[in-house]
């Protein structure tokens, strides 16, 4: 083949579409390289297992506390709230929505569904702090309504859109034929879906769960708002917390660039990116399953 | 008990849970609007905030995110495009493509405050943008590009491949038959991701909280070196930062926020269901 321009121009498209698609791998190791290079600089001061499970949170005292125990179990509460509230009441709806809802019904629904995702979560964080958290304190009379539960509850709605409309389209994936065998053996609507398409959508609800709580762990400005961020070992629901995402907010307007506290937060920061790295990972090779079975 | 009865209850569960999802978000929305429609008036719109914000408009917030929308989206369209384009038409089941993916998944995954600090490490201080709005529309472009590479990919994808086997046939080029044969017919999908970017993008705050955002800026940025105020940490410094704030303010930005972002996402939906209408193949 001659080189005409046409041809040097195609080659060139074609290296840069090529570049592209190697850029996304490129901004995971950036991120991940970025994080390491601002973040490691703490543990030349403080040890790997005191800050992981350390259990003070002092940044500004002197000496500076690092430990991030409180944080972690400040997050896990919260996710774990919004776990027990998200997972039943989104699997649910996913099965009423993708197996018994009637068409016209079915598309409201979703688009319904859609819109809460795509409320920002500062806009979810405001209106959880000023209706939802004066009610919490007036239905459990304590001193105050940012509590671990108000995250919780709050966090939950924003979790129930990525777990319904994943779990959904896991249901739809069901082949036709096991309903139609179900049916035919003389099982009701109820049996078919609860026994046999609830059961074969399976891997693709858990990767529905897992990213669900991926984004509850990952969510920051709504938690921020809504929990009171009180950096203590949390004892209960009824009591405020303070996230590992909503510490690095809060707190990275006040450091100084370079310095220790800066550098715990990057340090926090890693500690983010792969536990959420670790949940895309499984959730993604469970949705590889359910899609290969189908 | 009888099957026909617990079938009965089984689905006035289910549709009780879906009620328990769907109510809230009506909740939500009556609310703000209940609210917020009072403050809003030109006046709100089109001026700056006075007195620490707590009189005046919320033009330079307003303004701010559509800088940092455009500026996100100038960024990830043509990378998003591109990169759907090699996963699609050019990568074949190869490890690299494998990765590619995985990297796409991850990064969708990637907490919106990691992207923060990621901004910050790379934008703010290695390239020395400093807190501007370059490095913040930048982090946001980083951030919605999972969403543009997703609905573009799809797009392409529902292209059917007898229009890139023809095109072939008659003799064009690979990268001919992409941007005659294929890329015309996947557009309205494209434009699809397009908006929804643009409506992830205009929401998000923990990105902008230490590359751009300014806590309060009375004044319009005169260059994307520049701060600027945007909506939604606006929202967030007025609720939690500044007191004595009056509520209908308050609402009345949650309301616009929300009305932005919700438009965006509409205009989205029913772009996309009239695509998938007008199909014909």
């Amino acid at each position: 083949m001659r080189l005409t321009p046409r041809a040097l121009k195609e080659w060139a498209i074609e290296k840069a579409i090529l570049l592209s698609g190697v850029f996304s791998i490129l901004f995971v190791v950036l991120i991940f390289l970025f994080l390491l290079r601002e973040g490691l600089a703490l543990f030349r001061s403080v040890g790997v297992f005191d800050f992981l499970f350390g259990k003070n949170w002092y940044p500004i005292s002197t000496p500076p506390q690092f430990g991030i125990l409180p944080l972690i179990l400040g997050s896990l509460i919260v996710t774990l709230g919004a776990a027990m509230i998200s997972v039943p009441i989104g699997i649910a709806a996913a099965l009423f929505i993708a197996e018994i809802a009637p068409r016209r019904l079915k598309e409201i629904l979703k688009a319904g569904i859609e819109l809460l995702a795509a409320i920002p979560s500062v806009v979810i964080g405001f209106i959880g702090m000023i209706t939802l958290g004066p009610w919490i304190k007036a239905a459990f009379r304590i001193p105050t309504g940012l509590t671990a539960l108000t995250g919780s509850i709050t966090l939950a709605f924003m979790a129930m859109p990525t777990i319904v409309s994943i779990a959904e389209d896991a249901i739809t994936a069901v082949p036709r034929q096991y309903r139609e065998a179900a049916i035919a053996m003389g099982a009701t609507r109820w049996q078919t879906t609860w026994r046999i398409v609830a059961r074969a959508a399976r891997p693709g609800m858990l990767a529905a769960v897992m990213l669900g709580i991926g984004r509850v762990i990952g969510e920051t400005m709504a938690v921020m708002m809504v929990t009171g961020n009180a950096a203590l070992i949390p004892k209960g629901f009824l009591q405020p917390v303070r996230t590992l995402t909503a510490t690095i907010a809060a707190e990275m307007g006040e450091t100084v660039q370079g310095g220790a506290h800066y550098a715990a937060l990057f340090a926090i920061g890693i500690v983010l990116f792969i536990i959420t790295f670790l949940i895309n990972g499984v959730a993604d090779l469970y949705l590889h399953r359910s899609r290969q079975r189908s | 008990m009888n099957p026909r009865t617990t079938e009965k209850i089984a689905f006035s569960v289910l549709f009780l849970a879906t009620l328990l999802v769907v109510i809230p978000v009506i909740i939500i929305l009556l609310i703000i609007v209940a609210k917020g429609a009072g403050a809003i008036n030109l006046s709100f719109l089109l001026t700056m905030p006075r007195d620490g914000m707590t009189s005046g408009g919320i033009l330079p917030a307003i303004l701010g995110t559509l800088y940092l929308v455009f500026g996100a989206i100038l960024f990830a369209v043509p990378l998003g495009v591109m990169a759907a384009i090699y996963l699609v038409e050019y990568a074949t089941d190869t490890r690299l493509s494998r990765l590619v993916k995985l990297a796409i998944v991850n990064l969708a995954g990637v907490p919106s405050v990691v992207y923060g600090l990621f901004g910050l490490g790379v934008f703010v201080t290695f390239l020395g943008f400093g807190a501007s709005i370059l490095s913040g529309s930048l982090t946001l472009g980083i951030m919605i590009l999972p969403v543009i590479i997703t609905s573009s990919r799809e797009a392409l994808e529902s292209v059917p491949r007898t229009f890139r086997v023809v095109s072939l046939s008659l003799g064009a080029s690979r990268w001919q038959t992409i941007r005659y044969s294929v890329l015309p017919h996947a557009l309205p999908g494209i434009l699809t991701g397009t908006i929804l970017g643009l409506g992830r993008a205009a929401g998000e705050t923990a990105p902008i909280l230490f590359t751009v955002a300014a806590f309060y800026l009375p004044r319009l940025p005169h260059s994307i070196f520049d701060q600027t105020m945007a909506l939604p940490y606006h929202l967030y410094v007025i609720s939690t930062q500044v007191p004595g704030i009056a509520e209908n303010v308050r609402y009345g930005t949650a309301l616009v926020l929300l009305v932005l972002v919700l438009l965006l996402n509409l205009a989205a939906i029913l772009f996309r269901s009239r695509f998938r209408r007008k199909k014909k193949w």
